[in-house]
């Protein structure tokens, strides 16, 4: 799966897509974290909820449950809402 | 874990940098040098000065963009800065550099709340406030508050944090920390903590709010330092630690069993074992009052203490009292306080200094620093009696922490 990552968090990634693999959302963001130590953390809390100005999209919509499923060739967009001035 | 590197360091100078160029040459490479460590909402800024303490070179921004709460310098090292850093957008974290800034890894394991079983509502922390060295004796111990509220700790330099659940997770001190709504407008906040110089299990920490509380035991169990002499709010019961709200607690280094605590509520002196506490903010001027945000102790000489003054009255407007910026020294322990504002504004200066923004550098003469909201740095190199802006236009200052290093920089 193709992984746009954006700009706040590519002083982890160095890039602006990366490649990874997952079952879930959620094995994805693992992945991420291993390869990329830290990312995770900095995206969903110690709860495992998803961080107030952190969205992720899989195929173009919202995924509110970081658990459900993934087919594998899904594209997923880690987008960076408002949190003002 | 992510490398960052610094941004090109930008040169300025304080008024009169030419003659500080001069006298900078009379003095050794390896003399003491002061860096000041700022800490704001849009990133930290390190403001290293010459020996004589009137040029000031401005070398930043490290971090752009995020939101720094603390950046602290061990002084056991004399060279690991430790920083409290989350964004508007990405979740907290502490990064720490072994070469005074000018490289930062991030933390491994940040401070964060034990995960509750499903079905339970846990905390997150939403930002690390607080960063204290641990103990001479345990090199590579630190300490860290959050909001909302918690203690962590670390033994390997602040690289993993664990919670401190004698706290965190105590059902009593749940209750004095309250919620989100019970603290400052961006949250609850744990903060003050402080290591006793004689003894590395003995800690003290401020909440705000929740009161002042002690520990014995390295921060495994604590009990309330609220027992008398604490004001809180008319019309609630002091008897209920929730309603407390220390802004900042300082321990006197040269009389470990000296505290100065100030409050939402006043001014006040602990001498210990004493458990209660003296409201020597009623020896201020009454027009100017007793409340501010932030302390300064000095490190030699327990009974001379700096406070800045700020309004609080009507809808607390947390500014100077009517827009005269100034610090009261007491030199005598809180029985009388001299206003030192030479140099300052003589008005319409609407300066807000918070809780972590004010600081000494250890040295002799004593050399103090605040910083405002509005982005000014401020200093004294005799003990507040001048002042002077040595930067400006900075973001809204969140903490200013002063240190003596030994190398040029």
């Amino acid at each position: 799966m193709n992984v746009l990552i954006p700009a706040p968090l590519r002083s982890y990634t160095g890039a602006s897509r990366v490649d990874a693999s997952g079952a879930t959302l959620s094995a994805v963001l693992f992945e991420l974290d291993r390869r990329f130590p830290g990312i995770r953390f900095r995206m969903v809390d110690e709860q495992d909820r998803i961080r107030r100005h952190i969205r992720f999209f899989v195929n173009g919509a919202q995924v509110f449950d970081l658990e459900e499923p993934l087919r594998g060739t899904e594209e997923i967009l880690i987008v960076q809402a408002l949190s003002g001035g | 874990m992510a490398t960052r590197k610094t941004s090109p360091a930008k040169a300025v100078r304080a008024p009169r940098a030419r003659s500080a160029t001069r006298r900078r040459a009379a003095h050794p490479r390896s003399a003491p040098r002061v860096v000041v460590l700022v800490a704001t909402r849009k990133g930290a800024w390190l403001v290293h000065g010459d020996t004589s303490r009137k040029a000031w070179r401005l070398a930043g921004p490290h971090f752009l963009g995020h939101i720094v709460s603390h950046v602290v310098l061990d002084p056991r090292d004399g060279r690991t800065l430790l920083a409290a850093a989350k964004t508007g957008h990405l979740g907290p974290t502490v990064f720490r550099s072994t070469d005074l800034g000018a490289s930062w890894q991030e933390a491994a394991r940040p401070p964060a709340f034990a995960k509750v079983p499903a079905g339970e509502k846990g905390r997150a922390v939403d930002h690390t406030f607080w960063l204290t060295p641990g103990h001479a004796s345990e090199p590579q111990v630190w300490y860290a508050g959050t909001s909302p509220q918690g203690v962590f700790r670390s033994e390997d330099g602040g690289a993993t944090w664990e919670p401190l659940a004698g706290l965190n997770d105590d059902p009593q001190y749940r209750k004095w920390m309250g919620t989100q709504q019970d603290g400052t407008p961006d949250g609850p906040k744990l903060h003050s903590i402080i290591v006793d110089p004689r003894d590395a299990a003995h800690l003290y920490l401020g909440m705000s709010g929740g009161g002042v509380h002690e520990s014995t035991d390295r921060g495994r169990t604590w009990v309330p330092l609220v027992k008398k002499g604490l004001e809180v709010v008319e019309g609630f019961d002091a008897a209920n630690l929730a309603f407390h709200d220390p802004h900042c607690v300082r321990l006197c280094p040269s009389n470990p069993d000296r505290l100065y605590q100030q409050n939402h509520c006043g001014l006040y002196r602990i001498d210990r074992p004493s458990n209660e506490w003296v409201r020597i903010g009623r020896n201020m001027p009454q027009k100017i009052g007793d409340i501010g945000f932030p302390l300064v102790v000095h490190p030699r000489d327990a009974d001379t203490v700096w406070m800045f003054p700020m309004d609080g009255t009507t809808v607390w407007p947390r500014t100077s009292p009517d827009g005269v910026p100034s610090v009261y020294a007491t030199r005598n322990g809180g029985s009388t306080w001299q206003r030192l504002a030479a140099g300052m504004p003589k008005g319409k200066a609407w300066w807000t200094v918070k809780r972590q923004a004010m600081t000494s550098d250890g040295s002799d003469p004593i050399g103090l620093y605040f910083g405002t909201t509005s982005g000014e740095l401020w200093m004294s190199r005799d003990g507040g009696r001048r002042w002077s802006c040595i930067a400006s236009h900075l973001p809204e200052i969140y903490a200013v922490e002063a240190a003596q290093v030994a190398a040029r920089r």
